[in-house]
């Protein structure tokens, strides 16, 4: 008995140890931005609304969350689609090479999104004709996450069970209909999964978005983050704060609709 | 097999309507008829970094410019390309645009990167690109020839100045009648300079001098920190061609580093931080700093008691300010008593342009007296390129007033070539360890080493 | 039937003890394969490959931003890749990744992710979606705001950390810069391996544990010996996952800029520093090639690991 609770005890020790220590770095985000000239240090809020009336007049800010929205719902939806398509088939039928294929590629997709390709991207887009347009870049970015996306869903594929597939099979679906009507319900959690990883990537990515994107009214939220500060460099937490807030809340949105959609676990398949 | 290469055909159906897409969403430049679009391209932006140039623009350049063009019967339409990020990531992107042949028809750089640029082929000689006028254009004659000498590389002008700027000592006049200092204090050799911090350290101020060092403020340490130090003991970086070692100069310069840090009088930590600028004028604005390194931004920008990052509501009050002695009288460079180090932005017209001359004279149009004095207003006080100009909008602008007569004459500038920004972060680390507590001597012989690295070899180092 | 949770590699086993049509259980065919992998690895290829090898390409050049070595570039072969491994700012670089990667990858986000994933595995209800929602938020939130949280975080003066622990005036981040980045990762990157092994543990057959438990297993044996072999495929794709992303992972030059002194500045931070500030692309593009290859020797590393044992 002493045991059990000896357990309990320890179980919430952790639990709230594991709480503090993801919630104390949130503080400043939830205070700052109702503080007036807000600096690094927490403070109870006067609860102002002045940085939010401040940034609804900043001309790029709320713009620049739409496009955030379009760029990385656009690569979340290709990186899904074609990661899903070739980690099915990949994972149902072996193609030579596979799997050294795979981790070359993983390997590669390292260098890709490191600051060392900026210039060939760059002028690859440039030959391309697909500078300063948002879909060339969703392609860039959907090109970099591709590879890990592969991996992770051929992983998901390889443990869904394959006597739907076959039943599905014996009433005569399509192979494309199958993966529309079996694969995917099965594999759905992680599906969204790699979803919200996909936009959580794109979401925070500066560099790319910067350097392809000359139109500041095609730029994405990280962009505009990166502005806001003065002359001399010094950042100006008050709209920082405001506007990370506002940054924050469509993924927080996302996360938690997905979660209630989907959840987050890949307990579709079969419980033995 | 066969279906394979269906399936690349349908990919290539959807890449290349994709292809259209993109197509359709770059705005035609250029094109129809006799119309002429233009645009100009600076590190600023609405609502953030250098907000009121980029509002200069939206509200008065474009709408007069295109008035005025108009008036001489040509369809002028200008648009703003604007960023707001640091400088090396703008320099990256310029430098990727100019390389590929697109850009702004207009672009600002930091006349530090001219060098580089013009090495690389990005910009070209003002006459090649926009013929005779760039030569023979009036406002010269206002600009005096250090200004001027920014502009140029190998004895050509690539671009026209947009302003220059000085550094001079700040100081808390509050905190030095505290320690029985004068308020028009004026030291006149680094010694006074670290006497005032001694006084200032026994009468309870926690930080008495702050002089930028270390690799965290970037060239904030160059330009504010080892270079008007260099420059106070007769030294540069580079001279002639070549670029100086382990010269007596730097020895001397990271010399007073080590007396500062080393002694108590300044906050080592400080250095280090990755905002550790922005906590030194924070620091300063709380009355917690005596004397600090600083260019006039620090007055427009940072303690001012409207619009600063960190307002001094009593700024004109408590706020003095004091040429940067040599470290001793005549051992500056050039045999000065005083120092100091100036920067600034440049303007030029894109070799890519299709409309080079009406490039020009949108960049002529915003160096015009009239542009200049509608930019400056309400506030917005800096100095200008142009004497004629500087006289008049500088006149209830004490610090500015100051640098504009006092410091520019004896100013210094870096030398504008491709290697400059390794050899300034080489300096950084310099006084990063000399504040870590390496002997000068130490330091200034692996810098020297460094720079052998950086340049291509010891025949490119003074002796 | 095939294992549920067999890892990848695996499966060339597995085909050989069960038919063919097992596997492609819906007829798909080699061709019909090729067509649906088509279209993203054609993006693969054009995005991902071309760039790459250029990048493996400008690391033989001395090929800079911006002078005339952006003009002209010279092939230099391997003189970047010699003068790398001779700096030693590259060797302090290279061991702080090390360190980055152990204590923040393989200790910090794959074992926190384990130990939480682990904990919550029997709950249901509000406090598992809290747990899980705090630490998937610091995950999905963007990294230039995560910068300044953490900043305010651990600032020497007004800092949250020293407010709580009674310690004004520590510099975590100057005197212990490289434990900040560790634990500030750890935060960062936990969610996504708790979520990878909340997935396996949902796999492990309940009815496997409880017949372990009733055979007296400690809660270390029944991880060892049931639920470990398990989820052996996921621990092995976290694991090489988590490593690649921490050796690419830029963010902690938000936190010190590899300050101070270049005591933070692993190999992430030390070519955007290179590439991006001194427009050394060229030797920057070298000392990606060096990643990319540390990066195969890890992941040869981690397979040979979880491989040796069917």
């Amino acid at each position: 008995m002493t045991r059990f609770v000896l357990g309990r005890i320890g179980f919430y020790t952790l639990i709230a140890v594991l709480l503090a220590f993801f919630t104390v770095p949130l503080l400043w985000l939830v205070t700052a931005p109702f503080t007036s000239d807000p600096t690094y240090e927490v403070r109870v809020p006067d609860f102002t609304w002045d940085n939010f009336a401040a940034l609804l007049e900043h001309p790029y800010a709320l713009p620049s969350l739409w496009n955030s929205v379009v760029l990385s719902a656009g690569t979340a939806v290709l990186v899904v689609i074609f990661a899903a398509l070739a980690a099915y088939a990949l994972s149902r039928v072996r193609l030579p090479g596979r799997d050294a294929l795979l981790y070359a590629l993983l390997l590669l997709s390292s260098i890709i999104t490191g600051t060392a390709a900026m210039v060939p991207l760059f002028q690859l887009a440039v030959e391309l004709n697909l500078i300063d347009s948002q879909f060339g870049l969703i392609l860039i970015l959907t090109g970099g996450l591709l590879p890990a996306a592969i991996f992770m869903l051929k992983d998901f594929m390889d443990s869904t069970p394959k006597s739907y597939e076959e039943s599905a099979r014996v009433f005569g679906a399509s192979p494309l209909q199958i993966v529309r009507d079996v694969v995917v319900p099965l594999v759905r959690p992680g599906l969204a999964t790699i979803a919200v990883w996909a936009v959580a990537n794109v979401w925070g990515n500066f560099l790319m978005p910067y350097l392809l994107l000359s139109d500041v009214e095609k730029q994405p939220a990280a962009v505009i983050t990166y502005t806001l500060y003065t002359e001399g460099g010094q950042a100006n937490l008050s709209m920082l704060s405001t506007f990370g807030l506002l940054y924050s809340i469509p993924v927080v949105l996302m996360y938690l609709f997905v979660s209630k959609k989907y959840g987050f676990r890949f307990h579709g398949g079969i419980k033995r | 097999m066969a279906l394979r290469k269906r399936s690349v055909g349908v990919v290539a159906v959807i890449a290349a309507a994709g292809l259209g897409l993109a197509a359709c969403g770059q705005s035609s430049s250029g094109g129809g008829g006799d119309a002429i679009e233009l645009t100009i391209a600076q590190n600023a932006i609405q609502g953030g970094k250098n907000e009121a140039a980029a509002k200069f623009i939206a509200d008065w350049v474009i709408p007069k410019f295109q008035e005025a063009q108009k008036a001489k019967g040509k369809d002028v339409t200008v648009k703003f390309v604007p960023s707001g990020v640091d400088d090396e990531q703008y320099k990256t992107k310029l430098s990727l645009d100019l390389k590929s042949g697109k850009g702004a028809d207009v672009i600002d750089i930091d006349s530090i990167w001219a060098g580089e640029f013009a090495e690389a082929g990005y910009i070209k000689p003002l006459t090649e690109v926009a013929g005779a006028e760039a030569d023979s254009w009036d406002g010269w004659s206002q600009i005096p020839e250090a200004v001027q000498g920014m502009t140029e590389f190998n004895g050509k002008k690539y671009a026209l100045p947009v302003g220059t700027d000085g550094r001079v000592l700040y100081f808390n006049k509050t905190l030095f009648a505290k320690a029985g200092l004068p308020a028009d204090w004026q030291p006149k050799s680094w010694q006074e300079v670290l006497d005032a911090g001694t006084k200032l350290k026994s009468s309870g101020v926690p930080v008495p001098i702050q002089i930028n060092a270390g690799t965290a403020m970037g060239e904030a340490t160059s330009m504010q920190g080892v270079l008007p130090l260099l420059a106070g003991a007769g030294g540069e970086v580079q001279q002639d061609g070549k670029w100086s070692g382990a010269s007596q100069p730097l020895k001397d310069a990271l010399g007073l580093y080590q007396k500062i840090y080393g002694g108590g009088l300044g906050d080592p930590k400080l250095q280090q931080e990755a905002k550790g600028r922005d906590k030194s004028f924070q620091q300063f604005a709380d009355g917690k700093i005596g004397i600090l390194m600083e260019g006039d931004y620090f007055w427009r920008g940072v303690v001012n008691p409207k619009t600063g990052v960190a307002k001094m509501a009593d700024r004109d009050q408590v706020v003095g300010y004091a040429m940067i002695p040599a470290m001793e009288p005549g051992k500056g460079i050039r045999g000065q008593d005083f120092v100091s180090m100036s920067g600034g932005a440049l303007r030029t017209v894109n070799p890519n342009t299709k409309h080079p001359k009406e490039a020009f004279e949108l960049l002529t149009f915003m160096l015009s007296p009239e542009a200049l004095k509608e930019e400056t207003k309400d506030g917005n006080v800096r100095i200008t390129p142009r004497s004629d100009v500087n006289k008049e909008i500088l006149a209830g602008e004490p610090l500015l007033t100051f640098i504009s007569e006092k410091v520019l004459p004896l100013t210094a500038y870096r030398p504008p070539v491709a290697a400059y920004p390794q050899v300034s972060v080489a300096l950084q680390e310099a006084t990063a360890a000399v504040v870590g507590g390496t002997a000068p001597d130490q330091v200034a012989a692996d810098y020297q080493k460094k720079l052998e690295g950086i340049v291509g070899g010891a025949g490119n180092i003074a002796s | 039937m095939a294992q549920a949770t067999s890892p990848p590699e695996t499966r060339p086993e597995d085909e050989a003890q069960a038919p063919r049509y097992s596997s492609d259980a819906a007829g798909l065919g080699k061709a019909r394969a090729g067509a649906f992998a088509a279209p993203a690895l054609l993006l693969i290829a054009v995005f991902l490959v071309f760039p790459a090898l250029w990048v493996l390409y400008l690391g033989l050049t001395n090929y800079r931003l911006t002078g005339t070595a952006a003009a002209e570039p010279q092939f230099v072969g391997l003189d970047n890749l010699l003068d790398a491994v001779s700096n030693p700012t590259f060797w302090s670089s290279t061991w702080l990744t090390v360190q980055f990667v152990l204590g923040s990858a393989v200790i910090g986000q794959v074992g926190l992710g384990f130990a939480i994933a682990w904990l919550l595995r029997d709950r249901r209800g509000p406090l598992k979606r809290v747990v899980e929602g705090l630490v998937i938020l610091a995950w999905i939130l963007p990294s230039a705001i995560v910068s300044f949280l953490w900043v305010a975080l651990l600032d020497r003066d007004g800092g949250t950390l020293n407010a709580l622990l009674g310690l004004p005036g520590f510099a975590w981040l100057l005197d212990h810069p490289m434990l900040s980045i560790i634990v500030f990762n750890t935060w960062r990157g936990t969610a996504f391996s708790m979520m990878l092994y909340g997935a396996a543990l949902g796999n492990v057959p309940p009815s496997h544990l409880e017949s372990a438990r009733l055979a007296g297993a400690s809660g270390w044996q029944q991880l060892r010996d049931v639920v470990f072999p398990h989820i052996r495929g996921h621990i092995l794709t976290n694991l090489l996952l988590i490593s690649l992303w921490t050796f690419n992972d830029f963010s902690p030059f938000l936190l010190t800029a590899g300050g101070p002194d270049g005591k933070s500045e692993v190999l992430a931070v030390h070519v955007y520093k290179v590439a991006l500030q001194s427009g050394e692309l060229g030797y920057g593009a070298a000392v990606s090639t060096i990643i990319l290859l540390i990066n195969l020797v890890v992941a040869v590393f981690y397979l040979r690991l979880l491989r040796s044992k069917k």
